[in-house]
Order: C-alpha cells, then structure tokens, then sequence
C-alpha cells in the first residue's frame, strides 16, 4: 500500500469557466484522517467528488493508492470507497440492515461473512440489534448516521470520504458519534477524507487539516501545526472561532 | 393452389365465422343461419353484435367474417350506391370481384318506417308521413345512421317537404323515449317487434319514399358450396308478419335467441342444439374473456410503459415527449379508436387489445416518469458515490422508490382498461361487452346489467387486488396515504 491514500497533483477543476478548484498539490497519509475545512464555495465537495470519480480534473491527476482514477467502469473503484454523507442519505425502502449490507450482497458474499461483518459494525458502532428489522425513519438522526457509517464501512474499504455528515445531528448526540467513529477509524485503520464547514469538528476529528478557500489550499498540514502557527489571517480567524 | 385451399377452408376444420349487426333482427337471423349449419354438421363461430353496417361489411371483405345478415336496401344504396331499385343480379355482378355473395332473401320486407304514438295519431289524425308537415310542433328525433343517410331523412324531409330540423339518439334508446313522450316522431324498422310492445303506430309511405329492405344471408363465396347451398333453404320462409312475431318473441316476450332459432328451425324439421343458454356460464364465459382481454392489454403496457420511462426518463425532454405522446392517444374517444384498429388488425379480440393497450399507456408512463424524475437527490449521489452501476440504481433505487406511484398508475390503468373493454365487442371481441350490446339493441335492461354488474365489481375487486399488492410489495411509511 502507498504511503499516500490520496495524492492530488496540480490539479485544477473549472465549471461554465468558473474556477472552483485551482493548481492544488494535496497528498492524505493513509490510516489518518485529513479534515478538509472551507465554506460553501470553497470547492471541498468538488476536491471529494474529484476523489471516486464522480467529478474528473481538467488538468492534473488524482490518485488514490498510487492509482490514478478511472474514468471508466468506476463502479469497481467505487467500491472500494466508503462515502457517508449529510443525513445519512439511507435508502428509506430498504430496512437498516439492508442498507448496510446492500453492497456486500451485490458483491456475492455468503451469508455467514455477511452476517459476521454486520454483527462487527453494529458492535462497534454501538448500535442495539433491534435497528436491523426497522426502516430509517424510525430511528434517531444520530443511530441513522451510524448506520449509515456502517453502510460505508461495509465492504471494508481502504478509504473512507465523509460529506459534512455530522452537520444535522444535534451538538449532544453528535459528540457520541465522534467518539463512535474515532475507535472505528483506528480500530480499521481506514484512511478517511472528512469534509466539513466546522473547524470545531476538524480540529476534534482531524489528523490533519487542509484549510481551502475560493479553490485554493491557503493551509495544509498537522492539526498541531496549523492551531499552534496559522500563518494566515483567514487560517487565524478560523482557529479563534472554534476555541 | 391457393385457391383451393381457401376454398375448402370453410369446410368442417375451420368453424364458419358468422356475424351479425347490433339490432335484435340480425342477432336473430345469423342465430338461425348458425344452428341450420350447426345441424348440418359445420362447426360454427358467432361473432355478433358488431358496431354497424360498414364494420360488418369490412369485415366480410377483408375474411374477418364468413356472412352476415344485409338488407338489399342497405347493400344497394350505402355500399354499393346503385341506387333505388337494384335488383339481386346487379348486385351480385358488383360483388363477385369482392368475393361476396347476396344469397336468397328470407322474404320479409323491413324497410324503415316512420311511427308515432297510437294515441298521438288519432288525436292529430296522423295517417300519412305527408300528414306530419301540419303539426310543427311535434319532435322528430332520428338514429344516427338514418339521421345521416340518403335514403334516410335528407331525402325522406325532401320528398314530402317536412319542416322540421331532426336530431339524432341511440336506436335502442328511441323506442323507449317516444313511449315516455321525450319525443314524438322516430324511425324504426318495419318488422321491429318493439312496435307492438310500445303501441306504435307506423305512418304510410304513400309516396314510396322507402326501398324495400330484404334481409338476406351475404356470404363470402370461399365459405364452401354446401354452406351456401343450407342458407339458400332459408330464402322465403318468413313473410312480414311471421318476422315481426319472431322478433316480439324475444323483444317482447323475453325469449333468447337461441330458443326462438331453435322452435323456427324445428317447425322446419331441423332439429338444432340451443347449446344450453344458462345464465352463469355465459356470465362466466364473458367475464373470462373480459379478464383475458384487459390483462393481456395490460400486461402488455406494463412492460411497454415501464420500457419506456426507463429509457426516456434522464432527458427532460424526451420525458415529457413520450408522456405528451400518450396523453394524445387518450383524447381519441375509446369506439373511435377501436375502429381505427380494424383496417390495422381486423376484428375480434387483436384489436380490442391493441387499442386497450394504448389507452393503458398513459397512467403508467406519466406516473413512472414523475416518480422517476422525482427521487430525493442525495439518494442518488450516495447510489452513485456508493459504486451502484446504472442498472444496479435501477433496480435497487429507481424502482422501488417509485414503485407506489407506479402501482397506482398501473392501478389507474387496471380499471380504465376493464370500463373500455366493454366497448369491445362492438368490434367482436366478447366479453362483458357482450350482453351489454345485445341488451341494447333488445332495450334490455336486465342484460345489459349482466354486463354492467359484472364490469363494475371487477373494477372494485381490481382495486382490492391493488391494495392487497400494495400491501405485499410497499413498505408502509412509503404508501400513499
């Protein structure tokens, strides 16, 4: 495995002639997570759709694991990609236990491995058994969030892309699922691409940070490092908000 | 080579398809012409009931139809257009390139005639058609067809200088609405056994306005020579008082069909099988025929409709094209549909199928491509990030997701379907159609319930079966409400 799970070099994204992403050089050590922090049109969303291929560069390369991503038959790479998003975007006809385990019986795994992962995720991720027969609107925003981490973690990817989705769970419930998805990730040592619009959020969560703005990186580096020298005003305003 | 197979296609392996108008008389006929050939040993087919003269008659041209009962009148003046007065020979030499055949007429004459109210004529001292043209006031409401034929009112209104304007009803409805008083003045036919039910009174035509109408077996001559050698026994056996008695037997005194075709054919020493016409298993037999006609068309739009969402529903453009599409083809009215299916596909059940089929197209395209343009976004960016390839989302997103909204379309579908279909045997397709078109040209109402009962708690039972299916296939919270 490279030492990098994902590598962005020079890359530059532009829609309708509108730069959203600009010259970006990034790499994201495996096995950490990188928190990456911008607003709304700081272009983060496009940086993670540039990740599994939903969203391809108009210069530069992005590689995932040495890999550069394909632009075709993406479904495969795809899969090796956890994606958890805001709101769990569940799959509201299908029961929880479905959901999570959607992929892996695409996938053509035996029941018994099914079972043993699923039976492993709720575990760890401190979900009762009794979530698996209901649907997701039955249950509370934050147990749906974790169902759908287990959703992402199902097939036990090597990289892991969250999508603000911790953002519409409330302060309380959210500080669990923190603590939830911190031993999940070191526990499976999933290399993880967090996006987020709060920096509270990356400082807690993040391994590193990657501070963008209007398309650009304006800061990258340990979460350390960046707190303790911002060497940025945007950076410094960020840092004090969240203290 | 050919041609002597398909002249020996009528005999004994391929039934002989006979056919008859909607008017009680020509059910009554093509009744007796089937079970003389029945008694003769030829397997029969009954097609009856069809939707008019030009249906029936491009029927028979096109080898739909085997023969059916014409009127000499009809064939010489609205088909053939040689006027008053053709005789038989002419209008057999006009025939033979089609390959018909007028055959030896029964002997009757019924020919349209004009009748009022007995009570209404005696008062007005109405004895004449010319009598008419002093009273203004009275409401002459005429058939369709003879409302719009030459030799019907245009020429009729011509001839004796009649100041009225006309309008037009439902011949099996006229009778019923000049015994109620709704209108005064109609055309019926001559040897209409209603004529004494309602105690009617016909005007005479002492201008000889009014061909003679000779009913009379037409043939197709490929249907064999011994078929037209038994209906030729038929010519001359019914002078104008024997039909209009034969006619009050069933219009009046409720007989069927079968029974008074039978007692006819035994006071002429052929003993015929009625074929036993027990209420429960013609109800069955119809209401069979109905299913097999509305879930065949069904079924078959189902999977023509939902084809077609699929593929047109991630262009904009091409959805509303196809959705606009089947919305065009409800707004043609359901019977002139089915005829347009019969240059296309003849008659019997085919067409009646087609054209059910394109009816069913709408509610299942517009309900599957407004659910299918209507899935939550975030849904499919996570089927998409998730690695689900095109037909994985399909199957796994798209349509489950969107599978109330196209049960309810294919609900909508269901029950429009089974409504139509009764339409169809105009066309002679069968089904609960069926004793609906028989009854009206009888002005049965107790038939035409043992069509209309049945459709309608078929819709009902549709609708239960629907929700039953709901039940099994929808997860509760993603039910409609």
């Amino acid at each position: 495995m490279a030492a990098e799970a994902v590598q962005f070099d020079g890359v530059a994204k532009a829609f309708a002639g509108i730069a959203v992403l600009d010259g970006v050089n990034l790499s994201f050590p495996a096995g950490l997570t990188t928190a990456v922090v911008g607003e709304s049109g700081s272009g983060k969303t496009t940086l993670l759709q540039l990740i599994n291929g939903v969203v391809q560069p108009d210069a530069g390369q992005v590689r995932v694991f040495g890999e550069a991503v394909p632009r075709q038959a993406v479904e495969r790479f795809r899969r090796r990609i956890g994606y958890a998003v805001q709101g769990a975007g569940l799959f509201p006809h299908l029961t929880n236990r479905q959901n999570v385990v959607l992929l892996a019986r695409l996938e053509g795994w035996a029941e018994e491995a099914i079972g043993a992962r699923y039976a492993e995720l709720l575990d760890e991720m401190e979900l009762p058994e009794e979530v698996s027969g209901r649907y997701p609107h039955q249950l509370s925003g934050g147990q749906q969030q974790r169902v759908g981490l287990c959703r992402a973690l199902m097939l036990k990817p090597g990289l892991l892309l969250l999508d603000e989705p911790f953002s519409a769970v409330d302060p309380i419930t959210r500080v669990g699922i923190y603590e939830r998805f911190e031993f999940v990730q070191r526990h499976e040592g999933v290399s993880t691409v967090l996006v987020t619009h709060d920096m509270r959020e990356a400082v807690h969560l993040g391994d590193r940070l990657v501070i963008l703005r209007a398309g650009r990186v304006v800061r990258s580096g340990t979460t350390d490092e960046v707190v303790n020298a911002p060497g940025d005003a945007y950076v410094e305003q960020l840092v004090n908000q969240q203290l | 080579m050919a041609l002597l197979f398909s002249a020996a296609a009528g005999h004994a392996d391929e039934p002989i398809r006979i056919a008859s108008k909607n008017s009680n008389e020509s059910y009554l006929l093509s009744e007796i012409a089937a079970q003389l050939l029945e008694s003769k040993g030829f397997a029969v087919e009954r097609r009856f009931g069809l939707g008019g003269t030009l249906i029936a008659f491009d029927a028979l041209v096109a080898g739909e139809i085997d023969l059916y009962m014409e009127y000499t009148g009809t064939l010489s003046q609205a088909i053939l257009k040689l006027g008053h007065d053709a005789t038989r020979e002419a209008m057999n030499q006009r025939l033979k390139g089609d390959g018909l055949r007028l055959l030896r007429p029964f002997g009757f004459n019924n020919t349209y005639a004009i009748a009022v109210r007995q009570e209404q004529a005696q008062a007005l001292g109405l004895a004449r058609i010319g009598d008419l043209a002093g009273h203004p006031a009275l409401k002459l409401v005429f058939s369709h067809e003879f409302l719009e034929r030459e030799d019907g009112w245009p020429g009729l209104k011509q001839t004796y200088g009649l100041p009225f304007n006309a309008t037009g009803i439902e011949h099996a409805l006229a009778y019923q609405a000049i015994a109620e008083g709704a209108l005064d003045v109609t055309d019926a036919y001559s040897t209409d056994g209603e004529l004494l039910r309602y105690d009617l009174v016909l005007l005479e035509d002492d201008r000889r306005f009014f061909p003679r109408y000779l009913a009379a077996p037409m043939v197709r001559v490929d249907v064999g020579a011994e078929v037209i050698e038994a209906l030729e026994t038929l010519g001359g056996t019914l002078d104008d008082a024997a039909a209009q008695a034969l006619n009050a037997t069933v219009v009046v005194d409720g007989a069927s069909f079968a029974d008074v075709a039978a007692d006819f054919l035994a006071e002429r020493g052929v003993a015929s099988e009625t074929g036993g016409d027990d209420l429960w298993r013609s109800l069955a037999a119809n209401t069979a025929q109905h299913l097999k006609l509305t879930l065949t068309a069904l079924a078959a739009a189902v999977v023509a409709g939902l084809s077609l969402s699929l593929l047109v529903f991630r262009w904009a453009v091409a959805a509303r094209s196809a959705v606009y599409l089947c919305g065009l083809l409800q707004t043609v009215p359901s019977i002139a549909l089915l005829a347009l299916m019969i240059p296309l596909f003849g008659i019997g059940a085919t067409p009646a199928v087609v054209a059910l089929f394109l009816y069913s197209l709408l509610p299942v395209v517009r309900n599957t491509v407004t659910a299918l343009t209507t899935i939550d976004p975030t849904l499919l960016r996570v089927a998409d990030a998730m690695g689900l390839s095109r037909r994985e989302q399909i199957r796994h997103v798209y349509l489950p997701l969107s599978m109330p909204s196209v049960l309810a379309g294919i609900r909508t579908a269901a029950v429009i379907n089974i409504g139509t279909a009764t339409l169809a045997a105009f066309i002679g397709a069968g089904g609960l159609g069926d004793p609906i078109v028989t009854g009206l040209a009888l002005n049965d109402v107790s038939l035409i319930l043992q069509g209309a009962v049945p459709a309608a708690m078929l819709a009902i039972a549709t609708e239960l079966a629907f929700e039953g299916v709901e039940r099994v296939v929808v997860p509760g919270h993603l039910r409609a409400k």
